[in-house]
């Protein structure tokens, strides 16, 4: 039945089926990919462009014929955008460096401490993953005001300086470290203080950067809270500056203005992201969701 | 020795124990308490009776019936869009290996983007003003369409804009979640499968499906629940105030409760917040109970 003739002509069509396969799927793929570039093309494009330019295109035009810069001289003095810079590079530094701090400690506890109530606790802990922020939010926001902290950095901050997953991430991390490492240390009588912060901590450094990473693009990206605790421009974050510019900024139609902002806005995160890009798919792809 | 060590331990848990209740533990049995109390006035502090007066607050008001409603057709919408196309794209990903790495680098570009600030984008492309119809109207009308005013026009526009820029937003997880479980498959059951002459198709549906199935319902499930707590991607395209503009959603609908014009009102905010809770909660259980059925099913038939 299996001729050796018909069946090279199977393999043949095989071959050619699936070569248009492969390139069906190259001009998907890359449909895709001009989907999420043109976004960010489009944007650069349109804060080149001068104002007069860009009214004077009853059809939207893709490139610039004039490029100038006067768009994002006027992003800088026109709206305190480098004073929103100022307040989300504040907002991420220090509310990542003290997150380190308080979650550093709590993984080290839970890794390597014994102590009565620590399964119970630990399990205690990762239920309160499942508790969203919506659900939290309301109190804290009272808390937040009766404190009189609205309209300052400490507000902003507070609420986000700790976080379940990342002391979970942090403490799996830890775990991993060889427990004769810490008797050893004992025996030579380095205190528990000393051994986290000289062995474990540069030990899991790449887990810990992968935290401050994906902190600092929470961060930078975090709308909701700072909108609630602030209504004064200076307290304002990128992402609360944004939408003051798109509702009174420029004015809606200077549209150039407003995309320059945007590109200002978001061109340090992507050097971040060109730069980190492995790590950051990795840390996220480890069980990190969005926001 | 042993008491110390239980004083140590929970010194080094300290921070985090308080950070925890005082802006976790505590605001969780809070808002349930808010949510009971009938008349609370923040003001004065006083409140007429303890009831479920505020649930049924919520539940009459017009915008809040709108909120859901926009809340569940994005959900009905983009949860099965998105996931279907980032499976699509993740098989795609996977079967080939030129430019595999930066097309995999490309996609993920609108994760670490602002939401608020590419909205915008979004907003200007879509945007039909006097001046200009905007990008994607020139486009429609190239092939003989009408223009149409996504951002201030009919309900429908503004909901496709809505639900496009959710899925442009909420894909690069989900297609890195799906290229890694694709990447983790055995080769040798593609390779037993190819000897054995198994068409494409087969292959897909007896090995591909089943062995990424875990991490497909992961992403079904934080799929649901994320896009039922859809917010700023609104925000970003129709500006802060979404009850005008008719695009509100449920958490939207809990913030104006507790600050902005409508502002003032932490109990309707608490009720309104526990009511989109639990009906998370419900579609998660319902979520887990398919996909444990649909997992046995699929290892009867696999097994």
């Amino acid at each position: 039945m299996a001729e050796p003739f018909s069946d090279r002509d199977v393999k043949l069509k095989h071959k050619k089926s699936s070569k248009v396969k492969t390139v069906l799927t190259y001009v998907g793929l890359s449909v895709w990919a001009l989907a999420v570039l043109f976004p960010f093309f489009w944007m650069i494009m349109t804060s080149f462009k001068s104002y007069e330019e860009y009214n004077a295109e009853t059809t939207p035009s893709l490139f610039v014929h004039n490029p100038t810069l006067q768009n994002f001289i006027k992003a800088f003095t026109d709206v305190p955008l480098a004073r929103y810079f100022l307040n989300t590079f504040i907002f991420a530094v220090v509310t990542t460096a003290l997150m380190l701090v308080v979650i550093i400690f709590a993984a080290y506890a839970f890794a390597r401490l014994k102590f009565r109530g620590k399964d119970i606790l630990f399990t205690f802990f990762l239920s309160l993953m499942m508790i969203p922020t919506e659900l939290v939010i309301i109190t804290n926001f009272v808390t937040i005001t009766d404190l009189g902290l609205r309209n300052t950095y400490l507000g902003l901050i507070l609420p986000s300086v700790t976080s379940v997953f990342y002391i979970y991430l942090l403490k799996e991390s830890f775990e991993m470290v060889p427990e004769e490492m810490y008797k050893a240390a004992k025996v030579d009588g380095t205190s528990d203080l000393k051994f986290l912060f000289r062995i474990m901590v540069p030990i899991c450094r790449p887990t810990v950067v992968t935290i401050v990473i994906l902190k600092v693009i929470e961060c930078w990206n975090s709308y909701v809270w700072p909108r609630l605790i602030t209504d004064r421009q200076e307290f304002y974050l990128v992402s609360n500056g944004i939408q003051e510019i798109r509702q009174n900024g420029f004015g809606r139609e200077n549209i150039p203005a407003m995309m320059a902002a945007v590109v200002v806005i978001s061109v340090p995160l992507i050097v971040v992201f060109i730069i980190f890009h492995r790590k950051i798919m990795e840390g996220v792809a480890r069980g990190g969701t969005k926001g | 020795m042993k008491r110390k060590d239980n004083l140590k331990a929970w010194l080094y848990l300290l921070p985090a124990i308080l950070f925890l209740g005082v802006f976790m533990v505590y605001p969780l049995v809070d808002v349930v308490i808010y949510s009971l109390e009938e008349g609370y006035n923040s003001a004065s502090q006083t409140m007429s009776g303890v009831g479920i007066y505020n649930f049924q607050y919520v539940l009459r008001d017009p915008y809040f019936i709108q909120a859901l409603k926009n809340t569940f057709i994005l959900v009905a919408i983009t949860v099965p869009v998105s996931t279907g196309l980032a499976l699509l794209i993740s098989l795609g990903l996977s079967s080939i290996k030129w430019v595999k790495d930066m097309y995999q680098t490309i996609y993920f570009l609108p994760y670490v983007t602002n939401t608020l600030a590419v909205g915008l984008v979004f907003m200007v492309l879509f945007d039909k003003t006097e001046y200009t119809d905007g990008l994607v109207n020139t486009f429609i009308k190239l092939f003989g369409g009408q223009a149409v005013d996504f951002i201030d026009g009919p309900y429908w526009a503004k909901m496709l804009v809505l639900c496009l820029y959710t899925v442009w937003i909420v894909l690069p997880f989900k297609i890195l979640i799906l290229t890694s479980a694709l990447a983790s498959v055995n080769k040798n059951y593609y390779n037993a499968a190819r000897v054995d002459g198994t068409p494409p198709f087969r292959i897909f549906t007896r090995i591909t499906l089943p062995m990424i199935s875990p991490m497909l319902f992961y992403l079904i499930i934080t799929g649901f629940i994320g896009a039922f707590k859809a917010y700023s991607d609104s925000v970003a395209l129709f500006g802060t105030d979404l009850n005008a503009a008719g695009m509100n959603t449920i958490v939207g609908y809990v913030y104006d409760m507790i600050y902005g014009n409508s502002g003032g009102y932490p109990s309707y905010a608490s009720a309104a917040a526990l009511i989109l809770f639990s009906i998370v909660i419900t579609i998660t259980v319902i979520n887990l109970l398919v996909s444990r059925k649909l997992s046995i099913k699929g290892g009867d038939t696999v097994g």
